[in-house]
């Protein structure tokens, strides 16, 4: 039976699923609830400094997009940081920590730009007994423009003398939070280590305006006739923020530096995969706010049997499995040679694959009178649309043609060795290199 | 009511009222906009959609549930009017099971269809509950055409004409319009006079004249169109009804399954409606089964549908016989009837076991009788009334493919013609485009 104790820099949780720092870490009452739930971790709810808190609006906070049966498929939010006292978060952590002391409870703290604020904040936010700060960088609504949040995030220089100030503050784990906001996401991470970060967490939310109102011609959401750009996060982010997770996991300078994976994880495969490609641990919000805490049971039970059915006994055997396997692509096997192959037996004669061919790839697709649709090798470029339009599992597949075949469509024979764009001859750089 | 179910004879009241209502209700309730939705997302949208193949009328399926789904059904309801002008009658009543559904690809795929007949009334419910009648008629071409019957196909092609600026005149023999649609379908599959507020919605095009009371050979003949209009579409349907041809026939409680269906559509109160305690209809199609369920949701104990061929010859489709079957109806095949008993009123009805021999179907000295006190016809109506000068082909009107009959200026349509299923959908597509051809051939197009 697969083990999912997990230590992410340093701290350890029965499971590598951690609530993200949002609403449902909000106070005391909930993460009791997601702990008893089975969350082996909680990143609190961005602390600010003392004070009078914030405030949030007072209409909606949260915009979404659907599918066609109001499956929640991106959540848009403009919420703040907390706007409960900071004394009462710290008192509320003290005793959920107390009770729960074999989960991760990580504080996320948000406060201004100055040494003596991060300085001051961290060692009094430690008294709790929390197991880690993660310096929230990430936010791209209402704090940044208070110069936090991602506003901080875009800046490297910014990140990594802040993050080095926290360092100073603290022994616990230091975990930044980076915001997908950016270019180039290696920048902010580098940043982050430079400044003696234990890992990074990415990605936080994405800028966006999820829908226009078009009776009233505002954002969505809405308040009072108008709206703001909020962060995007839900399903509809992973891919981007496998891509980022990947770029750091990969990269040589950030190379081994730990990853929370953060970006629409709902399902125990998400997490899997976030895992393989180089996150340590993962943090999970949306699935919580769509489906409650419960969807934990499923995280735990999905990984436990995937993990089982592979042979990995321990989370460490998955971490970063696939990330040998990401590249760029000069280095694509320009040698492979598939082709796309219809299942009669399978087809339903629905006409997809045929449209999206004909009207918008390479007309490698025939139709027949009594509709029949079948791949021409002379055309196909095996771009795979027709395999991400079907409607059916597996009825269009993509057959590799082995060495010594000839490719009917370049008239070449298909060659054992691989070779890519580096050594092309089409490339003006390759001649240069050899 | 057991007492009222179990009372002998014909008789009114065996259910009470609010049974009645229950019984009668809507038997596919419309969606609502949640439902619609999620029912228009599971559409593929299909390249050159099968399901537009097998729609007598095209109506561009794929098309207009993508306009559902995208949140304008009353644009999806102006795809499907362009082609189908009684789009919401055909989308309560079309066996859509052997047509569109039956062509869908996710028939095919997992033996579950988009509903395609409940997504078309989910558009046309919602346009015509606007009130909004998305067509207009082009400039006046001062052109007069008769039309005889307003049932589908002659409202179909009377509506195409007004578009296409022509003036028309219809000819119908009853005091009301919609003909099948109005008298001859099932009570549960049009509700709340649907039929006459869609004949409302369509006149609202204008240009079209309705006169009551006018059947070929009464007050009006062919020649006398012929003369007075600068066309005729002949759309009377089939107004005369096949007989069994034996003794008896004659007898109380002995009638035909269409005279039931229509006394059923325009009853008030359907529990005044007298029905059999044991009803027996022979026949094999809709009519029959029409009867035969509406028999039981009045009330009656025992149904049966007595069929002269194997079951899965019947006219009726595989959706219409379960329904029959799912409300208690009880149905025998392979069994013609040879005898009415009864002496004085109706006891009884003997069948014989019927056999293919040589392809030919004949019946066999296995008999059995059931216990009857109303029995149905249902063996198929035929053409009454047809003009002596227009030629018939198979008991209908001859048509070609353009729907003009053997007489010049005049073209048919509908049940009353040759070719196509007698269908709503189908007579609603030859009367379309007979004024399609009649329009080409006026305007020298």
């Amino acid at each position: 039976m697969a083990d999912l104790t997990t230590t992410f820099c340093g701290i350890t949780s029965p499971n590598p699923f951690w609530l993200a720092s949002a609403p449902p870490t909000d106070k005391e009452y909930n993460v009791r609830r997601a702990f008893d739930a089975g969350w082996g971790g909680a990143v609190w709810k961005t602390l600010g400094m003392e004070g009078p808190p914030v405030v949030n609006v007072n209409g909606p906070r949260y915009g979404a997009i659907w599918g066609a049966d109001r499956r929640l498929l991106g959540l848009n939010n403009i919420e703040l940081i907390t706007d409960r006292p900071l004394q009462v978060n710290l008192d509320e952590m003290t005793r959920v920590k107390r009770d729960y002391p074999d989960r991760a409870l990580v504080a996320s703290v948000m406060v201004p730009c100055e040494e003596a604020a991060w300085k001051e904040i961290l060692p009094r936010i430690a008294e709790t007994g929390c197991d880690g700060f993660e310096l929230n960088f990430g936010c791209p609504h209402g704090m940044a423009e208070r110069g936090m949040g991602s506003a901080v995030g875009q800046v490297p220089e910014y990140i990594e003398m802040v993050t080095r100030w926290c360092k100073e503050a603290t022994g616990l784990p230091v975990i930044v939070k980076l915001t997908p906001n950016v270019t180039n996401i290696l920048g902010p991470a580098q940043a982050a280590k430079d400044g003696g970060a234990d890992a990074v967490s990415l990605i936080n939310t994405i800028n966006s305006i999820t829908s226009v109102n078009l009776d009233d011609m505002s954002p969505e959401p809405m308040i009072d006739g108008k709206g703001t750009h909020g962060g995007y996060c839900g399903p509809a982010v992973k891919p981007i923020a496998l891509n980022m997770v990947a770029e750091i996991a990969r990269n040589p300078g950030t190379l081994g530096l730990p990853i929370s994976g953060i970006g629409g994880i709902t399902t125990w495969r998400d997490a899997a995969e976030f895992m393989a490609l180089g996150a340590g641990n993962v943090q999970v919000c949306t699935a919580a706010m769509t489906y409650g805490f419960k969807v934990v049971q499923e995280l735990i039970s999905g990984l436990e049997q995937w993990m089982d059915e592979k042979g990995h006994s321990a989370v460490s055997d998955i971490v970063g499995r696939a990330v040998p396997n990401v590249t760029d692509w000069q280095y694509l096997n320009l040698n492979h040679v598939t082709k796309a192959r219809i299942d009669q037996d399978l087809c339903i004669k629905c006409g997809r694959c045929f449209a999206a061919c004909e009207d918008t790839s390479h007309q490698a697709i025939s139709m027949s009178p009594d509709r029949v649709f079948e791949v021409k090798d002379d055309e196909c470029v095996a771009c795979n649309l027709c395999v991400n339009v079907c409607p059916v599992e597996n009825c269009i597949t993509m057959e590799t043609l082995q060495p010594g075949h000839i490719d009917e469509r370049t008239g070449k024979v298909v060659e054992e060795h691989a070779a890519d764009w580096t050594t092309h001859p089409n490339n003006p750089s390759a001649a240069a290199a050899e | 009511m057991a007492s009222a179910i179990r009372k002998e004879g014909v008789s009114s009241g065996r259910v009470d009222m609010d049974t009645a209502q229950a019984n009668f209700s809507d038997l596919h309730p419309s969606y609502d906009a949640h439902e619609a939705l999620v029912a228009a997302d599971r559409c593929y949208f299909c390249h050159d959609a099968p399901c537009i193949t097998a729609c007598p009328t095209s109506i561009d399926i794929p098309l207009f549930i993508r306009q559902i789904a995208t949140g304008t059904p009353e644009a999806a309801a102006e795809t499907i009017l362009e082609q189908n002008i009684l789009g919401g009658m055909c989308a309560r009543v079309c066996p859509t099971e052997t047509l569109c559904e039956e062509a869908c690809v996710r028939e095919a795929a997992e033996g579950k269809p988009v509903e395609i007949g409940r997504l078309q009334r989910h558009a046309t419910d919602t346009l015509m509950s606007k009130d909004i009648h998305p067509f207009q008629r082009k400039s006046l071409t001062g052109r007069k055409i008769a039309v005889v019957g307003a049932g589908p196909s002659g409202l179909a092609c009377a509506h195409r004409l007004a578009m296409h600026g022509h003036d028309v005149v219809i000819f119908e023999a009853r005091s009301k319009g919609g003909g099948l649609n109005e008298f001859g379908i099932a009570a549960y599959k049009t509700t709340n006079d649907f039929a006459q507020r869609e004949l409302d919605w369509l006149l609202q095009i204008g240009g079209i004249e309705i006169r009551y009371g006018h059947a070929l050979g009464n007050s009006i003949t062919l020649e006398q169109l012929r003369a007075d209009y600068d066309a005729v579409f002949l759309g009377m349907g089939l107004a005369g009804v096949n007989a069994l041809s034996l003794e008896g026939e004659d007898k109380e409680n002995v009638e035909d399954a269409v005279a039931f269906i229509a006394e059923l559509r325009q009853a008030q109160d359907v529990t005044a409606l007298p029905v059999g305690r044991r009803v027996v209809i022979i026949g094999g199609g809709m009519t029959a089964i029409d009867a035969a369920v509406q028999s039981k949701l009045l009330g009656a104990e025992e149904v049966t549908v007595v069929y002269r061929r194997a079951q899965d010859a019947m006219p009726a489709s595989g959706y219409e016989q379960d329904l029959a079957q799912k409300k208690g109806v009880r149905i025998v095949c392979n069994a013609a009837p040879v005898g009415i008993e009864g002496n004085g009123s109706l006891t009884g009805v003997t069948f014989a076991y019927t056999e293919t021999v040589d392809g030919k179907l004949v019946t066999t000295d296995d008999t059995f009788t059931l216990p009857a006190d109303q029995l149905f016809k249902a063996i198929g109506q035929t053409l009454a009334g047809a003009p002596a000068d227009v030629v018939l082909e198979g008991g209908k009107i001859a048509v070609d493919g353009l729907g003009q009959t053997s007489v010049k200026g005049v073209w048919a349509g509908g049940d009353c013609a040759s070719g196509g299923d007698d269908l709503t959908v189908t007579a609603v597509a030859e009367g379309r485009d007979a004024a399609e051809n009649i329009h080409a051939t006026l305007m020298g197009a």
